[in-house]
């Protein structure tokens, strides 16, 4: 059950500071139209994470809620993949990264929607619809900025290069089956490699995007490692919950 | 009792659609009323994150308490996920007279041709009935509509998508 919680988890803390990050968009998109988009697309983000987080709490069966999950681990507790809290950067890497996240989320609720585990598979079936809608926003724009003008170009070529090495991390192995346990993920990050590749590469292609080189691979979100910028993103999302422990509106 | 708690359950109305009840959009799944006149309710999401689940909750053991029920236990269930196709035509009929087209089916193709090119299904304008459509926003005033245009009488409308 132990292992069962921790992937439930990750899969949790992937979608919440995903929802966190996007949700700073939020009155500061370039367009009203796109403010409202990227702000729902921070709900179902949300939404994926607060039935993710409440389901590895009881099944972690210490008492500990969503609320509790969320807002009272430290840092070092938090289990998502660094490229989730990366900064928005500028409009394109903000696409760049939802591109890549979003095809990744897609592929792995599609195939976790037949998992044994009904409320994992339940997530994940609404979850895979909801993602659906994410990439083919992520897409829109990618080849909207990347076969656009000069400057929209550079742009979105600078923000997919940056976003590139951060992929890596999505698809190495859960760390149960790496510590050799006898419980297997319902879905092997390893195995939705190339059918990413598959939905990506396209994409690029058709936006007059240059494919990345593979090479520096940073990781570490799984075990706790994180980059400097997770723990100002959970200081703004937890600080309230802090200050006024059980306050609700 | 059972058929009058189940009457007044199934007429709340959606908080972001008001002209569709919770069981005409496909929200609501079952109501059970037991012997001690104790509601069990049973709910499903349209989307996970929907911020109007909790008002619906509300409205549930509002109407529930108003048709005589002491206790009213929600249950949010998942699955089957809810989908745009449990639509009746006679609630397709009301969102089009609110002016806001119904979905429309997406086309059958394999999820690896989903992306490119895009695909997109045009949505007949609520106004005048013009299939000549196009989009102004995918997400318009709630995560379940895009906003459009008709481009033959250019009025603007919402849609809901197919989901």
């Amino acid at each position: 059950m132990k292992d069962l919680s921790a992937y439930a988890l990750q899969l949790g803390d992937d979608a919440l500071i995903a929802a966190q990050r996007m949700s700073e968009w939020c009155a500061r998109a370039p367009q009203i139209e796109e403010d409202a988009a990227l702000a729902n697309i921070a709900l179902d983000l949300l939404g994926q994470a607060r039935e993710l987080l409440t389901y590895a709490g009881e099944v972690e069966g210490l008492g500990r809620d969503e609320d509790a999950l969320a807002y009272l681990r430290e840092e070092h507790e938090f289990r998502n993949v660094q490229l989730v809290e990366l900064p928005n950067g500028d409009f394109a890497v903000t696409i760049a990264k939802l591109l890549f996240f979003g095809a990744y989320q897609h592929l792995l609720y599609a195939r976790l929607a037949t998992a044994a585990d009904t409320t994992l598979a339940g997530v994940a079936a609404k979850a895979a619809k909801e993602t659906a809608y994410h990439i083919d926003h992520a897409v829109t724009w990618t080849l909207r900025l990347g076969d656009g003008t000069a400057e929209s170009h550079r742009r979105m070529q600078a923000a997919v290069d940056e976003v590139w090495p951060f992929t890596h991390e999505l698809f190495e192995p859960h760390p149960a089956r790496a510590a050799e346990s006898n419980w297997s993920a319902p879905v092997e990050p390893g195995a939705l490699r190339e059918p990413w590749l598959a939905l990506v590469e396209p994409v690029l292609a058709e936006a007059t995007l240059r494919r990345p080189q593979d090479g520096w691979a940073p990781t570490g979100g799984r075990r706790g490692i994180h980059t400097e910028h997770l723990s100002l993103l959970l200081a703004e999302m937890q600080s309230v919950h802090r200050a006024h422990a059980g306050a609700s509106w | 009792m059972s058929g009058r708690v189940r009457a007044a359950v199934a007429a709340v109305r959606d908080p972001e659609i008001r002209v569709l009840s919770i069981e005409e959009l496909g929200i609501l799944r079952d109501v059970r009323v037991g012997p001690g006149g104790e509601a069990v309710v049973t709910i499903t999401p349209t989307y996970l994150g929907c911020p109007a689940l909790d008002a619906i909750r509300d409205d549930i053991i509002a109407a529930a308490h108003g048709a005589g029920v002491t206790e009213v236990e929600i249950i949010t269930s998942l699955s089957p996920p809810w989908s745009t196709d449990w639509l009746s035509e006679a609630a397709r009929a009301k969102l089009s007279a609110a002016g806001i087209a119904p979905p429309v089916p997406e086309l059958p193709l394999p999820p690896s041709a989903r992306l490119l090119p895009l695909v997109r299904t045009a949505a007949r304008c609520p106004r005048c009935g013009s299939p000549d459509t196009e989009e102004i926003a995918r997400t318009g005033s709630t995560a379940c509509k895009a906003l459009l245009r008709c481009r033959a009488c250019r009025e603007p409308f919402e849609h809901v998508k197919a989901h």
